[in-house]
């Protein structure tokens, strides 16, 4: 029977992240891993659906040459290289995070592992071999995976999960896409960019719930744009696949915001409401582990309230973020390993990119979240039509806006729409790190010409002070 | 140039602290990230990093000797080339502004020049206004409105950091800073001297004892503390732990070890979160300005440590926890505890503690108000007693003895009883606290 300090379970970025920094501060570690090093993530999830977009974005420019002064002659895609280049990219990365995890000696076992008692693992192995591992402690980082709603079952057909939507073999004529948040948003942009008909369905009476207002209403209008059909407040959604093989489409009947029954046919649905733990079948429920709404309930320090079981990621709950569960991890393996610089997360002061076009980031308070709070707030706006660089890169539509608690100058919010601009958010994040004020941002000189002095304006014009408005 | 170690303050509300052993000696090299200390605080032995290469030049505070203000200079380390004959900086940090000699104003120069390769090292901006404080922008703002002095403030960012969140937690913290605790601080005469010299061996305090000496001195002070008692039948609480803890062990599958068993500690954490719950009104805690009724029930254990000294881990939202739950975080916690190892955050900010002497064979006492919390709960060993039954008839039932400690500012007398009533019931009739 193998012993270690530290057994992970799950090598998502929550999960590797914990073995290899707990493997850092010296303690022997082992990872057990059922499909793929990397996860989610890596192979399904951010990676694969930025390389999609990527080949997404290039096309798009392709169909405005003219505006640059350039011309190619009939420009078109080929879908299986578009997507074999997504597969290879998470390919390369899942090598990388092999290559790390042996750096680190921390050893790799493939297979489907679950809680057997306290400080042990029973990891199944494909051939139908066992073999049991013992810890110290052990990290849950299972992840997660999409909620699925009654009829709305994935076939991988007709009906696809995020998963068919990554591998189509085929371009749909038509899509919808039921869900308006990060996942079904991204999606919609990259078949609409290689010319599906889309319709974007939510519950909720707004895209990007989730953002701050103004920035998914100027979302809205920039999909529309595109030639997206978008129902916001839909209920009493039906979907009925018809017709087999090729000729199979999905007929879908729902009310819209008024109330109105509304009926249409699409080629392919996705479905993308939502995201639920992996808490199945891992012994939680005979270790004393609880669960709350699909996902395992932790302290501040990521324990489960079991001794020596601690859980992060995905697994925990929202914000679904591989950004989180990198830091969950290290902080659950600091924690174990006693680790004087272990620190709770703030989890106020998590960013979230939408890789979409336009792209979307925030981090921080919306402006009404704000207001609710009991805050007096400035705010602070700067459209990409006012920026040297968005002109040259023929990129106008899009804003940064910037909310500020007027008593303290503390920056409470930043939300950006546009091009580029989940590369500028960090900005705003290492800012509300150090507990900058207004003042530092001001006083912060940022380079000409850049899409990040969009950033600078924001805040002069929170107080009264931009200079290119 | 020479860089100056100080006394890092390794958690919001510590103020001071004990260099406990040094694990480098002067001539050492070290490295970024090398252990180069441990430090005590008043709960718990931490280890202090070093974040600049270099090599040690001088140790100015000894291990296991007095506690020292965060901030305070505690060793020096000299960048390559340095040689610390150059350097006598421990004399111009340590020296407060006070004791420069200030009749005459030239004298106020003299530090300087008089030792000039420290000047900029050790003591930087250093003479007039003690150590550089780092604080965040957001920090130094909010504390300049409230008419905060940073100096007093410990940080809890990165490198001892003052950040926005100590400055909000500062005022109570301030204020109890700046009271004088007349009988810690200024004896109105020196015990030793009405003992003979060689008759008793001097104690030196350890941070955890200073910090029990002064907290609990400003709790009996401060806080007008009255008491109330009951005794808690608990014949059919023992049964039902007793039937738990036998289903427990057999449920458990043979090959792991057995299941914790359910303590009446566990039982009384439960009972009281729940009667916190229906008295919103006791889990509050005096701020001065105002009165914080807590949301949550986070419940305090009073552990005492080998070889002495206590610290009360907290158990969070105990309303919101089984027994199962509750067992299981406060082994962790305890044994936590126990071994030193808590953080802050594992201590600070409960709203009520649960003191329980019965493991000694207590049968009943009174404890000390742990602030800012309002009250706290006093619990005996439950005992086999000869009771009077409402009939008249006499049986043998088991009893345990509760005492309420409550801070009259925050609790009165009606509402005290009426917590405590409700905690006997619910300890009486164990299912009640099912629902």
């Amino acid at each position: 029977m193998r012993k270690y300090d530290v057994l992970v379970l799950g090598a998502g970025p929550g999960g590797y992240v914990a073995a290899i920094r707990a493997a850092q501060l010296g303690l022997k570690t082992a990872i057990v891993e059922r499909e793929h090093l990397g996860g989610i993530c890596l192979h399904w999830g951010c990676i694969p659906t930025k390389s999609l977009l990527r080949s997404a974005e290039i096309y798009h420019a392709l169909g405005h040459l003219d505006t640059f002064g350039l011309a190619a002659d009939n420009p078109r895609f080929d879908l299986e290289k578009v997507v074999k280049r997504s597969r290879a990219v998470s390919k390369r990365l899942g090598d990388g995070v092999k290559f790390l995890l042996r750096k680190n000696k921390v050893d790799v076992v493939m297979g489907e592992g679950t809680l057997a008692a306290p400080g042990q693992v029973l990891a199944q192995t494909a051939g139908g071999k066992s073999e049991t591992l013992t810890a110290t402690d052990i990290i849950l980082a299972t992840g997660a995976r999409s909620r699925v709603i009654p009829g709305l079952q994935p076939d991988g057909e007709v009906i696809w999960d995020y998963k068919s939507a990554m591998i189509p073999k085929t371009m749909p004529k038509s899509l919808l896409v039921v869900g308006a948040g990060a996942i079904g948003v991204e999606f919609a942009s990259f078949f609409g960019s290689f010319g599906a008909e889309v319709t974007l369905l939510e519950a909720a009476k707004r895209i990007l719930p989730t953002e701050d207002a103004e920035i998914s209403a100027a979302a809205h209008q920039a999909f529309e744009k595109q030639g997206w059909k978008i129902h916001t407040g839909i209920s009493a959604l039906e979907v009925a696949v018809e017709g087999k093989g090729k000729s199979a489409a999905a007929c879908v009947r729902y009310k819209d915001g008024a109330g109105q029954p509304q009926s249409q046919t699409a080629e392919k649905v996705i479905s993308a409401v939502g995201i639920t733990g992996n808490v199945e079948n891992l012994g939680l429920e005979q270790a004393g582990v609880s669960v709350e709404r699909g996902h395992v309930r932790v302290d501040a320090h990521m324990s489960t309230g079991v001794p020596h079981l601690f859980a992060v990621g995905d697994l925990v709950g929202p914000p679904w973020l591989a950004h989180k569960a990198n830091h969950e991890g290290v902080l659950a393996a600091e924690r174990i390993a006693g680790h004087a610089g272990a620190h709770p997360l703030d989890y106020g002061n998590i960013p979230g990119c939408i890789y979409s076009r336009p792209q979307m980031a925030s981090i921080g308070m919306s402006e009404a979240a704000a207001k609710a709070a009991g805050y007096k707030t400035r705010v602070g706006r700067f459209p990409f039509q006012g920026n040297g660089k968005a002109l040259a890169m023929g990129e106008e539509e899009g804003m940064v806006k910037t909310v500020f608690d007027a008593k303290s100058g503390a920056l409470l919010g930043a939300h950006m729409i546009g091009a580029e601009v989940t590369e500028l958010i960090q900005g705003y994040a290492v800012a509300r790190s150090l507990e900058s004020s207004e003042a530092e941002l001001m006083q912060t000189i940022f380079p000409h010409p850049t899409l990040s002095e969009m950033m600078h304006e924001s805040v002069l014009d929170a107080y009264g002070q931009a200079l290119h408005i | 140039m020479s860089i100056t170690l100080t006394m890092p303050a390794l958690s919001p509300t510590m103020t001071e602290g004990v260099v406990a052993k040094w694990h480098i000696k002067e001539g050492d090299e070290v490295a970024p990230g090398d252990v180069i200390a441990d430090i005590e605080t008043d709960k718990a032995t931490m280890e202090m990093e070093t974040v600049d290469a270099g090599r040690i030049g001088r140790i100015l505070v000894p291990a296991g000797g007095d506690s020292v203000p965060v901030h305070t200079p505690i060793a020096i380390l000299l960048e390559e080339g340095e040689d610390s004959a150059s350097d006598t900086p421990a004399e111009a940090a340590t020296a407060p502004a006070s004791a420069i000699p200030s009749p005459s104003p030239p004298a106020q120069e003299t530090p300087a020049p008089a030792a000039p390769s420290a000047a900029s090292a050790a003591a930087g901006s250093a003479p007039q206004t003690g150590e550089r404080i780092k604080a965040s922008p957001l920090a130094k703002r909010l504390a300049r409105e409230k008419g905060i002095d940073l100096a007093a403030i410990a940080g809890s960012g990165p490198h001892g950091r003052i950040i926005q969140r100590d400055v909000e937690a500062a005022p109570s913290a301030a204020v109890a800073a700046a009271i004088p605790s007349p009988a810690v601080k200024q004896p109105q005469e020196d015990p030793r001297r009405l003992y003979a010299p060689d008759s008793y061996e001097e104690i030196p305090l350890d941070a955890m004892r200073r910090a029990i000496a002064r907290r609990l001195t400003q709790s009996m002070q401060e806080a007008p503390h009255y008491y109330i008692r009951a005794d808690a039948r608990i014949d059919l609480l023992s049964q039902a732990r007793k039937r738990l803890n036998e289903r427990r062990e057999r449920q458990a599958r043979r090959d792991e070890p057995p299941p914790l068993r359910l303590s009446i500690n566990d039982f009384l954490l439960r009972a009281a979160a729940l009667a916190l719950m229906e008295f919103p009104d006791v889990n509050s805690s005096w701020a001065e300005e105002c009165l914080l009724r807590h949301r949550h029930a986070d419940i305090a254990i009073a552990v005492a440590l080998p070889g002495g000294g206590l610290v009360t881990p907290i158990v969070r939202e105990v309303e919101s926890k089984g027994l199962g739950r509750i067992a299981a975080e406060s082994r962790v916690l305890i044994a936590r505890a126990r071994e030193r190892k808590l953080e802050p955050s594992e201590y600070q900010g409960g709203s009520f503690t649960i003191s329980n002497l019965g493991a000694f064979g207590i049968r009943e006492f009174t404890a000390v108000i742990n602030p800012p919390q309002s009250a706290i709960l006093a619990v005996g060993s439950a005992r086999k007693a000869a009771l009077v039954e409402a009939d008249g008839g006499i049986r043998a039932g088991e009893i345990l003895s509760l005492t309420l400690s409550c801070d009259h500012r925050v609790i009165d007398g009606a509402l005290g009883a009426r917590f405590l009533a409700a905690l006997r019931d619910r300890l009486e009739e164990p299912a009640s606290m099912l629902v």
